[in-house]
C-alpha cells in the first residue's frame, strides 16, 4: 500500500517572484550569513534568531560564549557570530559549567536537541541544574532525532510515529516520554524553566521573551534558567512542510504544554499551564473580535 | 613554602600542589581509590589561589567541565584511575581534535593501564602525550612538564601514577618549574569577540565560521596527524644505564623502574651485565633507545606488573634483533587497587637473575600471591 501526499504547485526558489518586494533588512545582527543547511519548514532557525536577537536587545554580546550539543542545529555554529564551543553530543552543560566557572561575568548558553539533551546527556543538565549552575540551556525538542532522519527519542510523545515506533510510540512496547521542564522545575537549584514553541507567530513572540528572561536572569546571577522550545521537524516528521505547525501543535504540543513552568519560586503543573494558555486563547479571540490586538509589552 | 625547603608529603598532595604551582586553576573529578586524595588535594587548595574544583557528578561531566575551562584559556586538569578514564574517552579523542591542552591524571589500580595511556580506547588517529614518573618527585617535575608541553603543543598530556605514586610520601620541593615560553592562546574564547564578525569557534570538527577558513575534517584530521608525527621527533624522554656491554637489558616504566634500576645497579656492583632502559615519555615511546640496546644484548627482558603490555613496544623497538621476554606479571594487593606482592627487590632480582643466566627460554620463579590468595 502507498500513499501518496499532495505536493501542490512547484515553485521555483530560484528567481524572487514578481510581487516580492524587500521591506527592510531584518537579518539580526549575530548572524554572519542567510545561508543555511536547515530544511524547508524547519522550526530551528526561529530560535536560533529569537536568543541572537535577545542577546542584542539585553545589551549582553560581547561578554556571551554558546555551547553547541550535536544535531541539525549544529551548522548554526558556522553561521552564528558568538564565540562558540563545540561539545560532544550530550555535553554541552558540563562544558558550558567549565565555562562559567572561568567567565563569571559572561552569559553562557548551550543549545541542544532533544536527542543530545534528553536522550544521550540527560544527567548533564539535571545535574546541572541541581548545582544552580548560573548558565542558561536552551532545548530544541521536537520529538525525533531529525539528523538521523527521524527516530525516536525521548521526548517522543505517545502515538506519535517515527523511524524506530513505526506503528506509533507505545508506552508498553517503548516506554512514556519524557517532560524535561516539569523534571527540571522541581530542582532547587532551577530558578527559571519555560516551555515555548515557534508553531505560530504569537508563539515565537512568547519564547522569545522566555529566553530574554532566561538571559536576564543569568546576567543577575540568578542561578539556572531552562528554556525549552518545540520546533517544527516536517522531514523527520514525514509529513509536508506545510503541515508542520498544525502537526506540532497538536502532537507534541498537546504533552509538552507551552508556559512557565517555573517562574519566581513558583512551579506550576502541566494542568495549570493548559489552562491559563485556553484562557490566553480566548482573550485573543475576544480581542480580536473587538477589533485587533495591540502588542503586549 | 621557601625554595629549597623540602616537605614530608604524601604524592596526591605533592600533584595537586606541583599543578598548581605550574598554574593550574581548574580540576574536575570523580572519587575513585587510588586517585580519591588527587581530588581531595585540588580541592583544598584550589579555592585558596582563586581556582575551582568540582566534584562532578561522574567522570564524563568531569572531563566535559575540563573541556569548557580550557576553551578559555585556562589551565585545567582532570583524572582518575583506568577504569574512570575509559568513561572519558570519547571526550578524550575531541578535545584532541579540538586541540585543548588537557592534563589527566590516572592513578593506576593494579591492572596496569599503558594500553589504554599509549592506545587509548577513544576513536580515530588521536595520540596523548604520556609522561609516567617513577616517584614522587619525579611527578612533582613531571606535572608541571605536562602542562607546559600541553601548552606548547596544544595537545592532551597524561601523567601516569599508581597507588604508590599517590599514597607513599616523600621529601619534595614544590617550586614553580620554568620550562620556557608557549605560544600566547590566541584561540581562547571569553564572549569578548561576539558580534564582531571575527568570534572564535573551537571545535574538534575542522569546521570555521562562514567566512573564515573552512578546511573540514579531512585537512583538519591531517593536520592533527602532523603535530604528532612532530611531537614523536621532539619529545621523547628516556633514561637508561649499563647498557654499553649489558648481556641482558630491563625495561620498566613508572614506580616498577625504580626497583629495576635498584636491582639493576645492585647486580652491577656484584659483577652481573645487566642494564635498564627506563621510558619516561610511554608516548612517544623512545623505540631508538630500545633499539640501540637490544643490538648489543642477548637478551631483552620487560618488567611490568600485568601480564605484558608495553612488551609489544619494546619488541617493535628491539625490531627482532634480540628476543623480548615478559619478567614481569600479574599482581595486585587483594583490593585490586594497590601493588602485589611481586614489587619487591627479592622477587624482582630473582627474576633478572633467571633470564639473565637461562637467556630468554629460562624458567622464572613462580608468582608470589597476595595476601588474600595465600591467606
Ligand atoms: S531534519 Fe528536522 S530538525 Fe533537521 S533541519 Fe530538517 S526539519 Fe530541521
Amino acid at each position: 500500500m502507498s500513499t501518496s501526499v499532495p505536493l501542490g504547485p512547484v515553485i521555483d526558489t530560484t528567481v524572487a517572484p514578481d510581487a516580492a518586494r524587500k521591506v527592510g533588512d531584518l537579518t539580526p545582527d549575530l548572524l554572519l550569513t542567510q545561508e543555511h543547511h536547515m530544511c524547508p519548514g524547519c522550526g530551528e532557525p526561529l530560535v536560533l534568531r529569537s536568543f541572537l536577537e535577545a542577546l542584542t536587545e539585553l545589551d549582553v554580546a560581547q561578554r556571551s560564549v554558546a555551547v553547541l550539543g550535536i544535531g541539525c542545529y549544529t551548522s548554526f555554529g558556522m553561521t552564528m557570530d558568538v564565540d562558540l564551543i563545540q561539545a560532544l553530543h550530550g555535553r554541552a552543560p558540563s562544558v558550558a559549567t567549565g565555562v562559567k566557572r572561568m567567565l563569571p561575568d559572561s552569559i553562557v548558553f548551550t543549545l541542544q536537541g532533544d536527542g543530545d539533551m534528553v536522550n544521550e546527556g540527560l544527567q548533564e543538565v539535571i545535574h546541572t541544574a541541581a548545582r544552580g549552575e548560573n548558565v542558561t540551556c536552551i532545548l530544541l525538542n521536537n520529538g525525533v532525532f531529525g539528523e538521523t532522519g527521524g527516530h525516536m527519542t525521548a521526548t517522543t510523545v505517545i502515538g506519535q510515529r517515527t523511524k524506530n515506533s513505526l506503528e506509533g510510540r507505545d508506552a508498553e512496547y517503548h516506554g512514556y516520554p519524557i517532560l524535561i521542564g516539569d523534571l527540571l522545575a522541581r530542582l532547587d537549584g532551577a530558578a527559571y524553566v519555560a516551555r515555548g514553541s515557534v508553531h505560530n507567530a504569537g508563539a515565537v513572540a512568547r519564547t522569545k521573551k522566555m529566553i530574554k528572561r532566561a538571559f536576564e536572569i543569568q546576567r543577575d546571577g540568578g542561578g539556572f534558567t531552562f528554556v525549552e522550545v518545540l520546533t517544527m521537524c516536517p522531514t523527520g516528521w514525514f509529513i509536508p512542510t506545510v503541515d508542520g505547525p498544525e502537526y506540532l501543535h497538536d502532537t507534541l504540543g498537546e504533552v509538552h504544554v507551552m508556559g512557565e513552568l517555573k517562574e519566581g519560586g513558583r512551579i506550576k503543573s502541566t494542568e495549570e499551564l493548559y489552562a491559563e494558555n485556553v484562557k490566553r486563547q480566548h482573550e485573543i479571540e475576544s480581542r480580536l473580535a473587538a477589533g485587533g490586538l495591540e502588542e503586549e509589552a | 613554602m621557601t625554595a629549597q625547603e623540602q616537605v614530608l608529603m604524601e604524592g596526591s598532595e605533592a600533584i595537586a600542589l606541583a599543578a598548581i604551582a605550574a598554574g593550574c586553576r581548574f580540576f574536575a573529578g570523580y572519587p575513585m581509590t587510588p586517585f580519591t586524595e588527587v581530588l581531595e588535594h585540588f580541592a583544598k587548595h584550589l579555592p585558596g589561589v582563586g581556582g575551582t574544583c568540582i566534584n562532578a557528578e561522574s567522570e564524563l561531566e568531569a572531563v566535559g567541565m575540563a573541556w569548557g575551562a580550557l576553551a578559555t584559556g585556562a589551565r585545567a586538569a582532570t583524572g582518575s584511575t583506568g577504569q574512570g578514564l575509559s568513561l572519558m574517552q570519547e571526550s578524550f579523542s575531541e578535545i584532541t581534535l579540538a586541540e585543548l591542552p588537557l592534563v589527566i591524571f590516572n592513578m593506576a589500580r593494579g591492572q596496569q593501564d599503558y594500553f589504554q595511556a599509549t592506545r587509548g580506547g577513544g576513536h580515530g588517529d588521536y595520540r596523548h602525550i604520556v609522561l609516567a614518573p617513577m616517584d614522587i618527585s619525579e611527578a612533582v617535575e613531571l606535572t608541571q612538564l605536562a602542562f607546559h608541553l600541553a601548552d606548547r603543543w596544544r595537545n592532551p598530556v597524561l601523567v601516569y601514577g599508581d597507588y604508590l605514586t599517590a599514597h607513599t610520601r616523600q621529601a619534595v620541593t614544590i617550586d614553580r618549574i620554568d620550562f620556557g615560553g608557549v605560544p600566547d592562546k590566541t584561540w581562547a574564547l571569553d564572549g569578548s569577540t561576539t558580534g564582531t564578525r571575527a568570534s572564535k569557534l573551537v571545535s574538534p570538527l575542522g569546521f570555521g565560521k562562514h567566512g573564515h577558513p573552512n578546511p573540514g575534517i579531512e585537512q583538519h584530521l591531517r593536520k592533527i596527524s602532523a603535530k604528532h608525527r612532530e611531537i614523536e621527533q621532539t619529545e621523547v624522554r628516556v633514561e637508561s644505564g649499563y647498557l654499553d656491554d649489558a648481556e641482558t637489558v630491563i625495561v620498566a616504566f613508572g614506580t616498577p623502574a625504580k626497583f629495576v634500576r635498584y636491582v639493576v645497579q645492585q647486580l652491577r656492583a656484584e659483577g652481573e651485565r645487566v642494564g635498564y632502559v627506563r621510558p619516561i615519555s610511554l608516548w612517544p615511546f623512545p623505540y631508538a633507545a630500545v633499539t640501540e640496546a637490544a643490538q648489543t644484548a642477548r637478551t631483552v627482558a620487560v618488567f611490568e606488573l600485568c601480564a605484558g603490555q608495553m612488551i609489544d613496544d619494546v619488541r617493535l623497538g628491539a625490531l627482532g634483533t634480540a628476543p623480548v621476554v615478559g619478567i614481569g606479571g600479574i599482581s595486585t594487593d587483594g583490593s585490586g587497587f594497590g601493588v602485589g606482592p611481586l614489587l619487591d627487590a627479592e622477587h624482582v632480582r630473582a627474576r633478572i637473575l633467571a633470564v639473565h643466566r637461562g637467556g630468554a627460554g629460562a624458567e622464572l620463579p613462580r608468582l608470589p600471591d597476595n595476601e588474600r590468595t595465600t591467606g
